[in-house]
Formats: C-alpha cells, structure tokens, sequence
C-alpha cells in the first residue's frame, strides 16, 4: 500500500467513538497478528531486506510479513509503520493546549480547531477541560501564532501546556 | 547533532510510514534519487541522535481494546517534580509522562501520566497505585477520560 493509500485508511477510523461499555475489541487478532504488535513496536533493522529478517524471527516468509502489515494497517490495528521522529529535534515543535468550550457550541469549535493544518490529535475529554489538542509546527515561533490564531477562530481562551520535561514516552501496548 | 535538507528529505518521504516492499530503504533512496546505502546511514545517525525514536508499529490502542484512555494530572511539588516523574514513568502501564506549567488558578496540576486500561476500573485501578506512590506529594489529581477522537493525523513535522 502506498503512503496516500495509508492516509486513506487512517482517515476512514477517525473521528472515532469511543465507548468504554463495549467490550468487544475492534479487530479480530490471531497469535501471528498478536507476535507482530507486540514485537514489532520498535528494533525494526536499517537494512536490505529487514522485512525478511523480521520474518525469520516470527517464523513467517517476507511475504506473509508485509500481506500482514498492510492489512493492519488497513484495518486501523496500527495507525503508523515505520520511523517515529522526535518533533523538537528536528527543528520543530510540539504542544499540549487544553480549552473549556461551552457544550453548545462544542461541535463547531471542534471544526475550527481541526482545520488547522497544525492540529495533530484532538480529542474530548470528560472534565471542565473538555477538548486537548496537540499542535505540531515547523517552528517554536508558530505554536504562539497558531494559539492565537485559534482564539480568534473560537473565541475560547487556548491554556498551552508544553512539556517542560520528558520522563517516558513509550508504547507497551499488548495486543 | 544536525539536520541537513537530505535528512530533511528523509524525514519527508518516511513520515507516512515505511514502504511495504521486501527493500523498503531502497525504494525511500529511488524515491529521492539517493544511493541506497546513503539513506540506511542517515537514518542510522538519526536513530543514534535520537532524531528518530525508534522504527517500527504503532499500535491504535483502540483497536487492542484499550478502551479506557486516562490522561491521569497531578499537583506534586515543584522540588520534587523530576524525581516523581522518573518514578511514575517507569510503571509499566503509564505510556507518557510529561512535566508540564501549571496555569494557576484554573489549571494546578504540573504532572501528566497517561494511562490506558480495557476499562475504567482497570484505570481506576493504575490511578490509585500512582497516588499510593507519591503519597503526600499527591496535592491534588484529576483523570480525564476521552470519550471522542475528535481529530488524529499523523504528526507532519516537515512538508
């Protein structure tokens, strides 16, 4: 599948509710689906052929392995595969912002948040604060300019939250 | 450690995700007109300088079933935030944890620890084994749960 192919596929999941009654999980996984999740979520090898490595390891062919991963990544299982890049040490920048939106107009404030091109993730959240967004830009300069960019879209008060520091950031999600 | 417009380029093509061909570096480097072993060298030095994470999948914790996603904030002493923090992040159901300002009065919490669980109680769960830990350092905390996605792309660091 190829790169536009994958965005399609991430778009059609989203946006997404989200229940928490529903027991049922989205995606029927089998052992081999459950060994790639788990031990693929970092270590992939920078070589000639590293899906074929990796496939030796699990017991698959490279071709299995691949047929595998595109349709995870079709089914929404996994939403990325390949390089995470670390926003800051490339020159960019990266923030937490939070806002306190009425709840009648929370839908069209959503809509004006999600336009911007530099809003990442935005999720609702059960609490006074009921909509965090990431925003993601080229440069530290454009997180204030967007900040307020939005205030004027929304007419609410954006409370930015960078991270001061980092102590973990991982992925230990078991399948 | 720095940035050139080739690992620029790099970064570009591969921001998607990695080609699903047996020679996934290969096709990056006949994308952007680039000797294969020169592309696998970058993204090497960028795994070293931390510029690159890690290489691999990521998971929608949805998907696995993680459906209770708390994003668990606490009000610790600022003396005493780091040490906290390395604490809490090692557990290993805590997925991100962050310092972050506190925005006095409406906000009071400096310390962010994000916990998922296949349900409330499970999280609920995690929540109180945070708060056993930090014991009286536990001024005050909140857990927001997400109840909608209202937006996930991928980051786009560079265009």
């Amino acid at each position: 599948m190829n790169a536009p192919e994958r965005r399609k596929a991430i778009s059609r999941v989203a946006p997404q509710e989200i229940s928490s009654s529903d027991d049922a999980t989205g995606a029927v996984l089998d052992a081999v689906d459950r060994a790639i999740v788990n031990r693929l979520q970092g270590g992939f090898p920078v070589s000639e052929r590293p899906y074929a490595e990796v496939a030796a390891r699990l017991g698959l062919t490279e071709k299995e392995l691949l047929a595998r991963l595109e349709r995870l990544l079709a089914e929404g299982v996994l939403s990325r595969f390949g390089p995470m890049y670390h926003a800051e040490r490339l020159g960019g920048a990266l923030t937490l912002a939070a806002m306190r939106v009425p709840p009648e107009r929370f839908e069209a404030v959503a809509a004006a948040v999600n336009a911007f091109p530099e809003a990442a993730h935005n999720y609702a959240r059960e609490h006074a604060f009921n909509m965090w967004f990431v925003l993601a830009t080229e440069t530290p300069e454009r997180i204030g300019e967007v900040i307020r960019e939005i205030e004027q879209a929304t007419g609410c008060r954006v409370y930015n939250l960078p991270k001061l520091e980092e102590f973990y950031v991982g992925l230990r999600f078991e399948a | 450690m720095s940035i050139d417009a080739v690992d620029r380029a790099i970064v570009a093509a591969t921001q998607a995700g990695l080609p699903l061909v047996p020679r996934p570096y290969h096709a990056v480097a006949a994308q952007l007109g680039l000797p294969a072993a020169e592309v696998m060298r970058r993204i090497e030095r960028m795994l070293s300088d931390g510029v690159i994470r890690r290489i691999g999948a990521v998971p929608n914790h949805y998907a696995l079933g993680y459906r209770a996603n708390g994003m668990s904030v606490w009000d610790v002493p600022d003396a005493k935030v780091q040490l906290l923090g390395r604490k809490i992040g090692a557990l290993d159901f805590v997925s991100h944890c962050y310092h972050r300002p506190r925005l006095l009065p409406d906000w009071p919490y400096n310390l962010f620890a994000m916990v998922h669980g296949r349900s409330r109680e499970q999280v609920e769960a995690k929540v109180a084994e945070i708060a056993r830990l930090l014991g009286e350092d536990d001024r005050g905390h909140a857990v927001l749960y997400s109840t909608r996605i209202l937006k996930k792309t991928g980051l786009r660091i560079v265009a």
